[in-house]
């Protein structure tokens, strides 16, 4: 996907510009001069902070979970099973705080879309979870040692008949189908067609189809809600695109957590060749998401490379290699990768100064790391943001609250390149404390 | 070769580890000899682990290996070799949260520390709670959450077992990713711990050894 005729012509920094300039002009109805001026200004200050400037005031950007849903009086099932319930919540948050980026509604996801699809890779709300409980992944091992070698050579073909049939009921037939690498002459469609008349390959479609209808019904609901709440109170979406580390993509769902830290014993050069795969697939995804959406930032959740999850030379054997080698393939491409370090990485914030990364094009942020030794490693390198724990705003006072922001403010935003964000997504807190927040992130943060 | 096999073992070197098991049975060496090499094994994992050398995978890896010596030693097993236990420990994941991995270290830890180990699952009501205290009689109460809507969880919990009138028999430690010094006076536990190996050291001093 390009966003203009000439753009393989176009160098990094156009299309940095490009990208930006899309996301300042946004094709939506503004409801006044004055909205547009104001998100205008908001994209401007996300935009100085990647480049590593001082923008007029610190951007507070809050990583939501279902929060939105408890402000609003609402179950977190609700919000996945009723439309009108999630527009109420979601403009309600949007409206009632002063953040300076929107709070989405499209990441909380459909219930009756999974229910079609029969997922099982998680349970939610209103399916296996309790009606006020995010949606929780469920870890198995969805991907056996012995299927490396199909991985590896075909992820595609591993996910559509290997994957996709063990981690979604309606996909489950799709292990019968047979490669569409097969269709290469005349004598070989029949036979490759023939499990399409299977009847539960055909009861598979059908589901699909219904599915499909589901997909376009909520993106039709979570897009009216978001353009709602960015055309009245000016808000940009602080994510465009979205992908992950490919060895986040091996050990998070398809191996697990436990057999993936036993391969870096057992079989460590099967991973090396699965992220191979992996790579340019998880590259892609984030290129064609930003685009989609017409915004830059890639959004990139870390998991497994966390301090106590694997030693500093795992990581350096293991995990960085191809998470560098994404930042550098999104940032060629105009974008922003914008990446959340969960858990902590306070004894390899080395590794983020890499030289060969593209200074000002990068941001990451944290949620345990201590921000003192953030600032000290990546101050002029790469903006970073950081950290008020979801914990604080649950359990903390007002005063806590607004005294911790201060302190925050005090030690690490100094140089700009900063954004104040939370750590772990809320799901659950005091709507004083968030108040608090925002009130301090204003009272401290302007330059 | 009794020192070989703590290497191997603390070296994460899996095959080598069970085929010197291997080796030492058909040798006719008493399992409870081999059994306390891997322990000094574990102690040394733990010992690594905490000076940050050792970190979520070599404690995995050690546990891999060390399940399976357990079941070649207990296959020769003719006599009953359990010690006696240090305590017990009902462990669970709080209702709402259905999160396991943490607790499963934290369960294999204790349980090669000596303590029996009873592992209640995942979203565990405080009924369920209530009721395994009153089956087990428990030294110790472990919660483990991952999602802050737990936190909610164990103070409820911790209210239910209080109202059934349990609370000052036993002790109870919280664990898990968002738990920390605030959080653990939110709930009213007796203690919390950030990893697997201070979970241990929670539990012994819980019981004063």
């Amino acid at each position: 996907m390009t966003l203009t005729e000439d753009w393989d012509q176009l160098s990094t920094e156009e299309k940095y510009e490009k990208r930006f300039e899309n996301f300042m002009n946004p094709d939506i109805d503004f409801v006044s001069k004055e909205v547009e001026e104001k998100y205008k200004k908001r994209v401007k200050r996300l935009k100085d902070v990647v480049e590593l400037k001082k923008p007029d005031k610190i951007p507070i950007v809050p990583n939501m979970g279902f929060y939105p849903a408890q402000y609003a009086g609402i179950t977190a099932e609700e919000a996945m099973y009723d439309f009108d319930k999630l527009e109420m919540a979601w403009k309600k948050i949007n409206n009632d705080f002063n953040f300076d980026c929107l709070i989405t509604s499209a990441l909380i996801g459909s219930g009756p879309l999974f229910e079609t699809l029969d997922f099982q890779l998680y349970r939610w709300p209103g399916n296996g979870a309790k009606p006020d409980t995010p949606y929780q992944c469920v870890e198995k091992e969805y991907m056996k040692p012995e299927e490396y070698d199909i991985l590896i050579n075909d992820p595609t073909g591993y996910f559509m008949r290997y994957y996709l049939p063990r981690t979604f009921g309606a996909f489950e037939p799709w292990k019968k189908l047979s490669p569409f690498t097969d269709l290469v002459e005349l004598p070989f469609v029949g036979g490759n067609l023939v499990p399409m008349g299977l009847p539960d390959v055909q009861e598979s479609f059908k589901k699909l189809i219904k599915a499909g209808d589901k997909a376009m019904e909520w993106i039709q609901a979570v897009g009216a809600i978001d353009g709602q709440s960015t055309a009245v109170h000016g808000l940009p979406a602080n994510i465009g695109g979205f992908t992950k580390a490919p060895f986040d993509t091996l050990g998070d769902t398809l191996r697990g957590t436990k057999n993936i830290m036993l391969d870096l014993y057992r079989r460590p050069e099967k991973i090396k060749e699965a992220m191979d795969s992996l790579l340019p697939l998880a590259i892609e995804m984030g290129l064609n998401s930003a685009t989609a959406n017409n915004n830059p930032f890639v959004f990139i959740p870390l998991h497994k490379g966390a301090d106590s999850f694997m030693s500093r030379e795992q990581f350096a054997e293991f995990y960085w290699p191809h998470l560098k080698k994404l930042i550098i393939g999104l940032a060629k491409e105009g974008c922003v990768p914008s990446l959340f370090v969960e858990g902590a990485y306070n004894n390899r914030l080395d590794f983020l100064e890499d030289p060969e990364l593209p200074e000002d094009k990068v941001y990451w942020f944290f949620d345990k790391t201590d921000m003192v030794k953030v600032k000290e490693h990546l101050s002029n390198k790469a903006a970073f943001g950081g950290n008020v724990p979801a914990s604080m705003l649950k359990t903390s006072t007002p005063d806590k609250v607004k005294e911790y922001v201060r302190d925050l403010i005090e030690k690490v935003a100094g140089d700009g390149g900063y954004m104040l964000t939370t750590g772990a997504v809320i799901d659950d807190a005091e709507a004083e404390n968030m108040r608090a927040m925002i009130e301090a992130g204003n009272k401290y943060g302007k330059y | 070769m009794s020192t070989k096999l703590i290497e191997s073992i603390v070296e994460m070197r899996e095959d080598e580890a069970l085929n010197m098991v291997n080796d030492l049975i058909e040798q006719g060496t008493p399992m409870i000899d081999i059994m306390q090499e891997c322990k000094k094994a574990m102690e040394e994992v733990g010992n690594k682990f905490e000076e940050g050398e050792y970190f979520v995978p070599q404690l995995l890896m050690a546990a891999e290996i060390m399940n399976q010596i357990t079941e070649m030693t207990k296959e020769e097993c003719i006599d009953d070799t359990n010690e006696e236990d240090v305590g017990t420990v009902i462990m669970g994941t709080v209702e709402g949260d259905i999160h396991d991995i943490g607790k499963g270290i934290v369960n294999f830890n204790l349980d090669v520390n000596g303590f029996n180990v009873i592992d209640l699952g995942e979203d565990v009501s405080p009924k369920q709670y209530i009721d395994a205290i009153n089956e087990y009689k428990p030294d110790i109460v472990g919660m483990s959450c991952l999602l802050t809507v737990a936190f909610d969880s164990m103070e409820k919990t911790i209210k239910e077992i209080k109202k059934a009138g349990l609370r000052d028999k036993v002790k109870i430690m919280i664990g898990g990713a968002p738990i920390n010094e605030e959080v653990y006076e939110y709930t009213g536990a007796d203690g919390w711990a950030k990893d697997a190996v201070k979970a241990v050291k929670l539990a012994k001093k819980f019981i004063g050894v």
